[in-house]
């Protein structure tokens, strides 16, 4: 079936808001490509279950897709239009499992040397997007803050040297109540400031004592979810004629539901969590890949005002199998790797951070823990500096927020 | 010149630039001489040693100043004695069974990357053994287990079936060897990471576990003992290539290693520690070269990533985890080539295809690898 062909009834089984979100636009979506227009479904379909921002960004491509003009939107398609696709592309159910055609077009862009012109045609749309409707600055500058090394008594190789260049390095912070101090701040923040979404916290282990203004996730409080998450796989992958793309697309289909996750109150939420075990890779096993990829989803789909990460121990590295069959014996740590696959996550964090809007008023603290060493970034910062005078968290706090 | 060739040159030069400050490489300018000149001067009983690693490293963690540390053997006692290419391409896909597939036949292989299928392409082993008329034993691949156990011969109706490579799946073997008592070599049974939940059923040419004893002269106690004093698949890998060359030495020898793979679950401890361990096994493989008899003075080594992984830069892909986003940073690698009429401490930064491998080796070895889509790389021979 081909885009132009859609009718409002195929659309019966999307949750509500998405349903009305793509029936109000049918003759936009019939206009489209097909090999643009599932992309476009997959996000719609999850509407119901999307943040604020994410719906603001969806609500606006919409309708500036619908605002253009047909021959304006066939030359804003047009590299998408050039992609040549399969008839088991074309006649697939697209309309009901947009994610799984992306992740088939996916595999058919690579084998059909397509991949490159895709990009090509991505990238052109994107920039369009962005020029027409430019991204807005959130009305607080963000605010970002990562600690690193839980757990680690000494280490005497050079932290943060990839966030240095960019900010100002401390080599003498007063590391008392620093994480109390840390968290009162964010939550002050969060009170001063309170919309949805727009201040979180992502822990690697268990999550201190917060404010509950602060929307919260932490890998200890996932131990049941990832315990069902594992022992389903293990039953999917014993299925016979299982393989790994259909056990991804089977794990990207799971609800909260199917993981005996009870409802929170905040479904939008649930989903979220689930999803950091679903679609990330080695969330469900290391620590710290859950908190660095937590990190990156909080600030790709909700754009935060304010994100507060704190990585801890991941589990020594074991055969994979084992790490899929969690026993009842608590799993032996790797502080020092977690601290060195920490100190680059900080690092990430910061550029996924200056990757949104507004980033050239944005802060950014990463901290040893416990420990004196710290970079603070900020555009009153004066880069790639180094003070060794003794400083406490209050005073490094003060200069950015 | 296309965005991703204006990329790809940039990373290519950038690591030029890395390596003539770390390792004092000076630019190569063409062919220094006639290669009919160079060939003739060459043992007519040349052998070529490849390694190929799953699992590219990123010039940060290798060749960039603050990467150096990961790779000190490589650049201490490799390249000043090797010929370097800063930028060979791939085109292909970047899945780790497929792209050492296409390295193998020279030709861009489109098979399923996580199904345990035989190249659509005749493999260099095919051409090898056809052309030289040459015994399976003369041609052997040791790779993980996971989806390699195809990788010695294709099925392409012109070559395939009898006149591939043995191929030997060490991990595969030390299972074996166990019959169920796992507990002291966990550590080297470890999986392949782009695939971290599937080991698919093995079918193929495989290595006997009988043969340990016939043909590598190694009884499984004493495979045993010394598998424990391993730490690593790759270093297990390396372990019974050496055995290989040793026992039997072969002419044409293909290491695939994969421990760097471990990125792909996201923890970059673990990602660099596979660097440092690949760095250090390269130089193993090149120590044992020069001193095995049936080696030295007459082998060609050639050291490969299959691909590299994408940039922190793009927002698209995770950094280091993964090779999804297709950008020029996770297609432009590298190759060592060093060994008997090599020009030694020259680097190279015109752009190389990874299909040319296969049909520089057909020139080093006196095959035609007819069916392959590259050319042969003429600095090398």
């Amino acid at each position: 079936m081909l885009p132009r062909e859609l009718k409002a009834e195929q659309f019966s089984a999307y949750p509500p808001q998405a349903k009305a979100v793509v029936i109000q636009n049918l003759s936009v979506f019939r206009d489209l490509p097909l090999s643009f227009l599932p992309g476009l479904l997959r996000e719609a379909i999850e509407y119901d279950y999307k943040f604020p921002a994410e719906r603001r960004a969806l609500d606006r491509e919409i309708v500036t897709l619908a605002q253009l003009s047909p021959a304006e939107r066939a030359k804003w398609l047009q590299g998408f239009s050039r992609i040549n696709l399969s008839p088991k592309l074309e006649h697939s159910d697209w309309v009901n499992l947009p994610a799984q055609f992306v992740e088939q077009l996916s595999a058919h862009l690579w084998t059909t040397h397509q991949l490159d012109a895709f990009r090509l045609a991505a990238t052109e749309y994107a920039d369009r997007l962005h020029a027409a409707v430019p991204t807005e600055a959130p009305g607080v500058p963000r605010l970002g803050i990562t600690v690193v090394g839980q757990g680690v008594e000494a280490y005497d190789r050079p932290l943060f040297r990839k966030l240095r260049p960019h900010g100002a390095y401390f080599s003498r912070v007063v590391p008392e109540n620093g994480i109390r101090i840390l968290l009162d701040s964010v939550s002050a923040r969060a009170k001063e400031h309170a919309a949805d979404y727009a201040h979180w916290y992502v822990d690697g282990a268990d999550a201190a004592e917060h404010d509950s203004v602060l929307s919260c996730v932490s890998y200890n409080a996932l131990e049941p979810v990832r315990t069902a998450l594992l022992r389903n796989m293990r039953s999917e992958i014993e299925r016979p004629g299982m393989g790994p793309e259909m056990l991804r697309t089977m794990m990207a289909s799971w609800r909260p539901e199917d993981l005996g996750v009870k409802s929170s109150g905040d479904p939008v939420l649930d989903r979220f969590k689930v999803k950091l075990l679903t679609e990330g890779s080695g969330t469900q096993i290391f620590s710290t890949s859950f908190t660095q990829w937590a990190a990156r989803e909080v600030l790709r789909r909700t754009e935060p005002t304010t994100l507060f990460v704190r990585f801890a121990p991941r589990q020594r590295q074991k055969p994979m199998n084992e790490m899929l069959a969690p026993g009842t014996e608590r799993p032996e740590l790797d502080p020092v790797g977690s601290l060195v696959d920490a100190d680059m996550g900080a690092y990430y964090n910061w550029l996924n951070q200056q990757r949104l809007p507004g980033a050239e008023k944005g802060s950014f603290l990463a901290w040893f823990e416990g420990h004196n060493s710290a970079v603070v970034i900020g555009p009153t910062v004066p880069r790639d500096t180094e003070s060794n005078d003794p400083v406490d968290m209050k005073q490094l706090l003060s200069w950015i927020v | 010149m296309t965005l991703f060739d204006q990329a790809s040159t940039h990373i290519s030069r950038t690591r030029r630039d890395f390596l003539r400050d770390a390792a004092g490489l000076v630019l190569g300018v063409g062919i220094a001489k006639s290669p009919l000149g160079r060939a003739a001067s060459l043992p007519n009983n040349r052998k070529v040693v490849v390694i190929t690693f799953g699992g590219g490293a990123r010039d940060q963690e290798t060749f960039a100043p603050e990467g150096q540390e990961n790779v000190p053997n490589m650049l201490r006692d490799l390249i000043p004695r090797a010929t370097f290419f800063t930028q060979v391409v791939n085109r292909g896909i970047l899945g780790h069974y497929v792209a050492t597939a296409s390295l193998a036949t020279g030709a861009y292989e489109t098979v399923n990357n996580f199904a345990s299928l035989p190249p659509e392409n005749p493999t260099v082993f095919e051409y090898y053994r056809r052309d030289r008329k040459r015994p399976s034993s003369d041609t052997w691949v040791v790779a993980p287990s996971n989806g390699f156990n195809r990788i010695g011969e294709s099925n392409h109706k012109s070559y395939g079936a009898g006149l591939g490579a043995r191929v030997i799946l060490p991990k595969h073997l030390l299972a074996a060897a166990m019959s169920g008592g796992h507990a002291d070599y966990e550590h080297l049974l470890r999986d392949n990471y782009e695939t971290p939940y599937f080991t698919p059923d093995l079918t193929g040419h495989e290595f006997e576990l009988q043969q340990l004893e016939t043909l590598l002269k190694l009884s499984v106690d004493d495979f045993k003992t010394h598998a424990r004093t391993l730490s690593s698949p790759d270093e297990l890998s390396v372990y019974i290539a050496r055995q290989l060359m040793k026992q039997v030495a072969p002419s044409l020898l293909w290491i695939t290693m994969h421990d760097i793979d471990i990125a792909h679950a996201g923890t970059y401890s673990l990602y660099v520690e596979g660097i440092r361990r690949t760095d250090r096994l390269c130089t193993e493989v090149w120590a044992a070269i020069e001193s095995e008899p049936e080696y030295a003075g007459k082998t060609t080594l050639l050291i490969l990533p299959d691909f590299g992984r994408d940039a922190d830069s793009d927002p698209g892909g995770n950094g280091f985890q993964h090779h999804r986003t297709g950008d020029a940073l996770s297609r432009t690698t590298w190759l060592i080539a060093m060994g008997p009429g090599i020009r030694e401490g020259v680097v190279h930064d015109r752009a190389v295809d990874s299909v040319d491998l296969v049909p520089t080796i057909g020139s080093m070895l006196n095959f035609s690898a007819s069916q392959s889509h590259g050319k042969p790389i003429g600095e090398i021979l």
